[in-house]
């Protein structure tokens, strides 16, 4: 293990983790002030990528097609609110999952009925492409230096909203009296329209922004949602703040165990065995850092309603 | 300012309201009395369309508000310090005064004038206030939606004296300055003294209205005595 690989797998976990605060902040804010699990989160990340690789590719421009994958995914997140969440908030979370599940299917097969099978490429834009040298040698490409900017100024602006606005304040009103704060006047179904357009919104630009790294193909969204879920639950539903820690230490839990945990059982274990003990253990070792976290903190480590 | 014709209203299958009519002039202060269990919490809900009314009419300023959504029936008007307080734990107390405010004389630093406490806890989030402080913040949160009309659900239950009073001088101040007041309170000897008149509930029926000194020992007893 070098000195320059490992910062290039840190900021690698880094990276995954501010796309997974981009998915999970809207995913906790959803379920924390409306109550509503949505499994169709990951079909917005979806939606947001293939628009992106559309409009960039009709275009040529990627800052277009950025935009247009957060605007669809935001209206398409409005559109699902208005038209299904609505009908769900009084249920249980079984029928939400199940209504939200079938969101999944019907968005997956639209898609594919519309773009194909064959998954998309996008290209990282010329302005972006390209490496840079950091201190302790290491080479790293700048796009993922944007994602993980672009990742901390949203979750700069998430923080200045709910704690310094108006809208913030209902938002958390709203988690905690929901009736009360409608009979002050405040017109709840147009709040949690905003809220849930807004988390598809940054979903959209998770989206778009990874579609650049990966291809851009239907089910690229469940992946991502299922890290996400786990992130919510680590860092407290509700929570931004615990959104934030949660996905950098998930990301970056994940992507170094997968990578590093084989070389440490290669110290105590045959070669052959060692690969095989280390990656299934890396690929879980997540899923243990949350049994461990919940085993000390149930409610997360940075609950909402505290 | 605010007529009930009649209302009939359900939680699911069971009946809590099956007649109940009140007025309420423009400036007066209506006192809402009766038993436990009588109604007069599920008729401030109605009114508040949090439980919507089933049958017969609410007016406000002659407009229909029965049945609308509560957010609706607030903006014609209502602010509502609800029984329990409800104020909201996870926000600071000048964010209370803020998430739901609307334009008008009441803001928040002319509620800190009112309830001067209220400045002083500024900062603090509203679950670390004492009782008396969360129900000042109740009222002053109610007022700064700018209502015509404030109801008041138990606004001094389980309050010191001290603190009572506290709250019966800003009550009748507001009185004095305008607003109208619908009152439901269990100590009559504070309630009627500040009242324009009183609707009485049995059994989710309005039984007997009239001024607070028509009140008689035999009504009393018969409608108000455990």
């Amino acid at each position: 293990m070098t000195l320059p690989l490992f910062i290039e797998q840190l900021l690698n976990g880094v990276q995954l983790g501010v796309t997974l605060f981009l998915m999970a902040s809207g995913l906790t804010l959803v379920f924390g002030v409306m109550g509503l699990i949505n499994l169709a989160h990951g079909s917005l990340y979806m939606i947001g990528a293939f628009t992106c690789a559309t409009v960039t590719g009709s275009t040529g421009s990627f800052a277009l097609g950025l935009g247009a994958g957060v605007i669809a995914a935001a209206l398409a997140g409005a559109l699902i609110e208005w038209s299904v969440m609505r009908r769900l908030y009084a249920r249980d979370h079984l029928d939400q999952v199940l209504a939200t599940f079938a969101l999944i299917l019907i968005i997956s097969e639209g898609t594919r009925y519309l773009f194909g099978g064959a998954p998309l490429w996008l290209d990282v834009p010329d302005a972006l492409s390209g490496a840079v040298a950091l201190p302790g040698g290491a080479v790293y490409p700048l796009y993922r230096l944007a994602i993980i900017g672009v990742g901390l100024l949203v979750a700069l602006g998430l923080f200045l909203l709910i704690a310094r606005t108006r809208l913030g304040m209902q938002i958390r009103a709203g988690e905690s009296d929901r009736e009360m704060i409608a009979a002050l006047g405040v017109n709840i179904a147009s709040l949690y329209t905003i809220v849930f357009a807004l988390g598809a919104g940054l979903a959209g630009l998770a989206g778009a922004m990874v579609g650049a790294l990966q291809s851009v193909r239907v089910g690229m969204g469940e992946p991502v949602l299922i890290l996400a879920f786990v992130v919510i639950v680590i860092g407290g539903i509700g929570s931004i703040r615990g959104a934030l820690v949660g996905a950098v230490l998930v990301g970056v839990t994940d992507t170094l165990g997968r990578i590093f945990l084989p070389e440490l059982f290669g110290l105590v274990l045959p070669p052959s065995e060692a690969t095989t003990v280390g990656a299934s253990l890396g690929s879980m070792l997540i899923y243990l850092v949350m049994a461990v976290i919940l085993a000390i903190r149930p409610q997360g480590l940075f609950p909402a309603n505290a | 300012m605010l007529e009930l014709e009649r209302i009939t209203a359900f939680y699911g299958a069971s009946q809590a309201l099956f007649d109940v009519s009140l007025s309420l002039g423009t400036g007066e202060a209506l006192a809402l009395l009766g038993r436990n269990g009588m109604g007069k919490s599920t008729t401030i809900r109605a009114i508040c369309g949090l439980t919507p009314p089933r049958d017969g009419q609410i007016r406000l300023d002659g407009q229909a508000i029965g049945g609308q959504p509560s957010h609706r029936i607030a903006r014609a008007g209502i602010g509502l310090v609800p029984e329990g307080r409800r104020i909201f734990p996870n926000l600071t107390v000048a964010e209370n005064l803020t998430a739901a405010a609307r334009p008008g004389y009441w803001d928040r630093a002319r509620v800190e004038a009112l309830f001067p406490r209220l400045g002083e806890r500024r900062g603090q989030y509203g679950h670390s206030l004492s009782g008396g402080e969360q129900q000042m913040l109740a009222i002053g949160r109610a007022l700064t939606t700018n209502p015509r009309l404030l109801i008041l659900d138990e606004a001094t239950e389980g309050l010191a004296p001290v603190i009572r009073q506290e709250i019966w001088t800003a009550l009748r101040r507001l009185k004095d300055e305008g607003l109208s007041l619908l009152i439901v309170d269990k100590i009559l000897a504070e309630l009627l003294p500040i009242a324009d008149r009183c609707t009485i509930l049995e059994k989710g029926v309005s039984v007997w209205s009239g001024a607070p000194d028509g009140l008689d020992p035999a009504t009393r007893d018969r409608f108000l005595g455990v």
